[in-house]
């Protein structure tokens, strides 16, 4: 598909799937940005986060574009299941390596390298 | 422009906004309230895309739970009324850079694919559909997130509750 | 009895255990007795059910195989490849069926003899529910009939096999020796998958029968028959190191660190004949030359495993090479095309071999109680220098002992020397239609070197006087938890069960139920065809008996003349052998050689990058400005300049590998995302124009 520059302002006016998949690559690269460069746990976490809502944004804008339909729903509401238990499980983790290490950035707890 | 597009840009503009504030901000509280907006504009996204049940678990589920957690988290684990709170950053050069190629891939695939759209499907609410769906093709899978939600559970208190005063004297 | 039925049962044996280990797992602590008792009677009905599918399917159904499955992912038709989708199924055929019985057996009495033998054990409810954990993945892999299945129970005998092996994980060499086996079974797993993943790829299918009707109408992975071969010798990977075949069986006697009861079920009967069992469920594809590999493979593993035993002294070394050996036996007889042979040898190794295992257990465990009596700590009690004499004091165990060993070192009127003669027999015939004479040679000599350490440990462990009269009269025999399981065996061990006609099997069940499978590979590469094999293998049998008999007796004589009788003394023989001696006693240096290259290669890899930091990079920077000097000094010189810039130029390029090579080793996993992150960019570009 070829755009050509004159079309732009039309495109922009009528929001589709890709304006969603934008969106959402968007979302994805800035929580892979926070996935890679915070040394914070938590910040990580925020990050994984915004990794699974983009997903999720893909998934329910597929539902509404193509002829996935409500499964493409179901499997963003178990996305979201397997993030609660994600956060719930990371956090304890979390919880864990700040009494044991005092700290909660990722690059000082090293032990298992030893 | 009319009203959706009004919407749309609108709820878009907010979450890559809040989710900017979230990656970037120094302050790891501020970060945390602005995903707590992504999620909100996330979850205005998932409406305009008639998607009103999963909108509204987005915002139980991450509004509710997951940010709270998240909160409770960073409040647990950072000195509040010292300067702790700034978060270092790691391999800032090479992930900036590599996040900004991936993204632009991500941006040149999305728009370049030609994607078999079926054009103006108009929808009622999805709760029924998705009752109905979650009790018949979709019943293993739910059973296995109830387990599994179940051992996440146990497991993260079993894991935060360890005493380890006592596991250090050992 | 219906096939459903019979589907059913198959069903309950596979999952039963899985209960158990369940059951035990969460619960096996507040149970009564720490519930060994449930572990043990989940494995007595599994053992009864598979009773029940033996005899009902070689009665009524002996030449039907009986497939349950579904259809776990359907992909449809996938552009450019076709149809793809991945069933899951079990199937019950003669060789699943014995498999099955073999299985249940030794494990149910490898549970009865463990409530004996770990009795007051720290986790004692925690081993029966990884024993539970092992059955389970093993009947899997038994009763499978897809690769993917398989690979996924392999893996799980794998794990339940590090977890037994660790069991004592407090002892440091009990963990080394935990990780040890699972990593050198990692490599010939990953062989095993990309085995699996050319099969995958080129048939769309896991499962056994339409990959073998695929292979048998013509297609083969990417139209050549040497991809065909590479795929049977890749999943053989697999079995070379399950199998603890050369030259990845430096596992197998350092998980001798495990409880002797593990060894029995694991390291000797059971997972390790899993190698065997794959070998034999895709006979049907092996192409000639993967054949032949395997046959070499086994042949060598053989020699090796036989040359080690002969001077170990400690008593589950010995049998733990004299496992490798005879695994290598049956590999080798497979890849003759001596398949029923193989198969059979699989079967009464299992309960020979257990049997020795449970026996040493026996007497390790009386030896530990007489010296934790005496406190102690120091002797120890697997080594057969400090036994000797046992036979008066444990009669049970040294009479079954007795039997095994005959039954291993191939005596008439033992299952080993039907199964053993089968294998020789096949060797023969396999030289004389294929002229590789190498084989049957060195086979007859591994049965004799069988015979003589099996023997010397026999005799070394039980004859004589004891080493220490001390503590003698405190050696008492094993309770009836673990003598009953030996006798079990023993009887197993003796030649009626599988033919009644002592000097051959042919004409018993055996031979009837299983059958080589019919080769389906393209005719230019298939194996010797079963006919004419059967037929050389039938004019050599008599002239095996005669060898196998006298060869192994003259190892029984020549370890009674020098161990028993002591009329040539056992340490003139090791000076005369000399550096050989020593070559055999460290286990051929395999673990040096392994330690030098794999382990100190990696080592020395990271020393060389720190050496270029050091030395190259310091180097350059302090020496920056001499060099700097020395370049204008020489400039007019253009045979200088050229030198020089090559110095130069080689430094800073090692220095620039050393950089780098420094940069990967950073222990931080955001790190790592980045290179992940890379690598996917570079995919990306490289298949964008696909």
């Amino acid at each position: 598909m070829t755009y050509c520059i004159a079309q732009i302002p039309q495109w922009l006016a009528e929001p589709g799937l890709t304006h969603f998949l934008v969106i959402s690559a968007i979302l994805f690269s800035l929580g892979l940005l926070a996935v890679l460069t915070r040394r914070n746990v938590i910040m990580v976490l925020m990050g994984i986060e915004l990794l699974l809502n983009s997903a999720n944004i893909n998934f329910i804008a597929f539902a509404r574009y193509t002829t996935l339909a409500l499964d493409a729903h179901l499997i963003a509401l178990f996305v979201i299941i397997l993030a609660a238990a994600e956060a719930a499980i990371a956090l304890a983790i979390v919880l864990n390596i700040y009494q044991q290490f005092s700290t909660v950035n990722v690059d000082e707890v090293s032990t298992l390298r030893e | 422009m009319d009203l959706y597009a009004f919407f749309f840009y609108f709820f878009a503009v907010l979450t890559v906004g809040s989710a900017f504030v979230v990656v970037f901000s120094r302050n790891i509280i501020y970060s945390a309230f602005a995903l707590m907006f992504t999620f909100f504009g996330v979850a205005a996204l998932y409406v305009l895309l008639y998607a009103d049940f999963v909108a509204v678990t987005q915002l139980l589920v991450y509004v509710g739970g997951i940010l709270v957690l998240i909160i409770f988290g960073v409040m647990l684990t950072t000195k509040v009324f010292s300067v702790e709170m700034k978060t270092g950053t790691l391999n800032l050069l090479p992930a900036t850079l590599f996040t900004a190629i991936i993204a632009g891939m991500l941006i040149f695939v999305f728009s370049a694919t030609d994607w078999n759209v079926v054009p103006d499907q108009e929808w009622d609410t999805t709760v029924y559909g998705i009752g109905a769906l979650l009790v018949n093709e979709f019943i293993l899978p739910m059973q296995v997130a109830g387990v599994l939600l179940l051992v996440a559970m146990i497991g993260a208190v079993m894991m935060a509750a360890r005493d380890w005063t006592k596991l250090k004297s050992k | 009895m219906t096939s459903d039925t019979l589907i059913q049962f198959a069903l309950y044996i596979l999952f039963l255990p899985l209960l158990g280990f369940l059951l035990l797992i969460f619960f096996g602590k507040r149970l009564p007795r720490q519930g060994d008792w449930i572990a043990t009677g989940i494995l007595g009905v599994t053992l009864l059910l598979s009773l029940i599918i033996l005899f009902v399917k070689l009665l009524s159904y002996p030449a039907e195989t009986f497939i349950s499955q579904f259809t776990w992912i359907d992909f449809g038709d996938v552009p450019f490849i076709g149809p793809i989708s991945v069933e899951l199924g079990i199937m019950l055929d003669n060789l699943s069926v014995i498999m099955l019985v073999v299985v249940t057996l030794v494990s149910f009495l490898v549970h009865v003899f463990s409530i004996g033998y770990m009795q007051g054990d720290v986790r004692y409810s925690r081993y029966f529910a990884y024993l539970g954990l092992f059955s389970f993945s093993m009947l899997g892999i038994v009763i499978t009939h897809n690769f993917l299945m398989m690979y996924i129970f392999w893996e799980l005998v794998g794990l339940s096999s590090y977890l037994l092996i660790g069991h004592w994980y407090e002892k440091k060499t009990a963990s080394d020796a935990a990780k040890k086996a699972f990593i050198v079974n990692r490599i010939g797993d990953a062989g095993m998958f990309v085995g699996i993943m050319i099969i995958f790829v080129t048939f769309s299918t896991f499962t056994f029968e339409k990959i073998f009707d695929s292979i048998a109408v013509g297609t083969i992975p990417f139209g050549s028959e040497a991809w065909l071969t590479a795929a049977g010798i890749l999943i053989f990977c697999g079995a070379i190191g399950k199998s603890a075949q050369f030259p990845l069986h430096t596992w197998l006697p350092d998980a001798m660190e495990g409880p002797t009861p593990v060894s029995a079920l694991i390291h000797a009967a059971t997972m390790v004949a899993a190698g065997v069992y794959l070998i034999a469920r895709t006979f049907t594809i092996m192409t000639g030359d993967a054949l032949m590999v395997i046959t070499y493979i086994g042949l060598i593993t053989a020699i090796i495993g036989a040359v080690i035993a002969i001077t170990q002294f400690d008593i589950k070394k010995v049998l733990a090479y004299s496992t490798i050996s005879q695994l290598g036996y049956m590999v080798m007889a497979l890849g003759t095309g001596a398949f029923t042979a193989g198969f059979f040898h699989l079967v009464t190794h299992a309960s020979f071999k257990a049997g020795l295992f449970l026996g040493s257990g026996s007497v390790i465990h009386a030896m530990h109680e007489a010296l934790h009596k005496k406190h102690d700590h120091q002797t120890d009690p697997q080594d057969i220098r400090n036994m000797g004499g046992l036979k008066k004091k444990m009669p049970v165990t040294y009479l079954t002992f007795l039997i095994f060993t005959l039954a291993i070192s191939g005596v008439p009127f033992t299952s080993g020397f039907l199964s053993k003669d089968e294998i020789l027999a096949g060797t023969l015939g396999f030289a004389s239609v294929t002229g590789h004479y190498l084989v049957p040679v060195l086979a007859f000599l591994v049965a004799g070197l069988t015979a003589f350490y099996m023997f010397r440990l026999l005799i070394l462990t039980f004859h004589g006087d004891h080493a220490d009269s001390s503590r003698e009269n405190d050696i008492h025999e094993s309770p009836g938890v673990m003598t009953i399981p030996l006798i079990i065996f023993a009887a197993l061990s003796l030649w009626f069960f599988y033919s009644f006609n002592p000097f051959g099997a042919s004409s018993g069940w055996f031979y009837a139920a299983i059958e080589r499978p019919m080769s389906v590979v393209p005719s230019v590469v298939q194996p010797v065809a079963a006919e004419v094999f059967k037929d050389a293998v039938h004019h050599a049998h008599t002239l095996a008996m005669v060898l196998s008999i006298l060869i192994a007796g003259l190892g029984i004589l020549f370890a009674f003349v020098v161990y028993h009788f002591r009329r040539v003394d056992a340490d003139r023989l090791k000076n005369a052998a000399g550096p050989l001696y020593d070559f055999s006693y460290n286990k051929l240096y395999f673990d040096e050689m392994y330690d030098r290259s794999v382990v100190g290669g990696t080592m020395g890899l990271s020393n060389l990058s720190k050496w270029f930091d050091d030395t190259i990079i310091d180097g350059i920077v302090n020496g920056s400005a001499a060099i700097t000097r020395w370049w204008s000094a020489f400039t007019g010189r253009f045979d200088n300049v050229v030198i020089d810039g090559l110095v130069n130029f080689s430094a800073y390029f090692t220095g620039f590998i050393g950089l780098i090579l420094r940069k990967f080793q950073t222990g931080k996993v955001q790190t790592y995302i980045v290179f992940v992150i890379f690598s996917i960019i570079v995919f990306f570009f490289i298949f964008r124009t696909l």
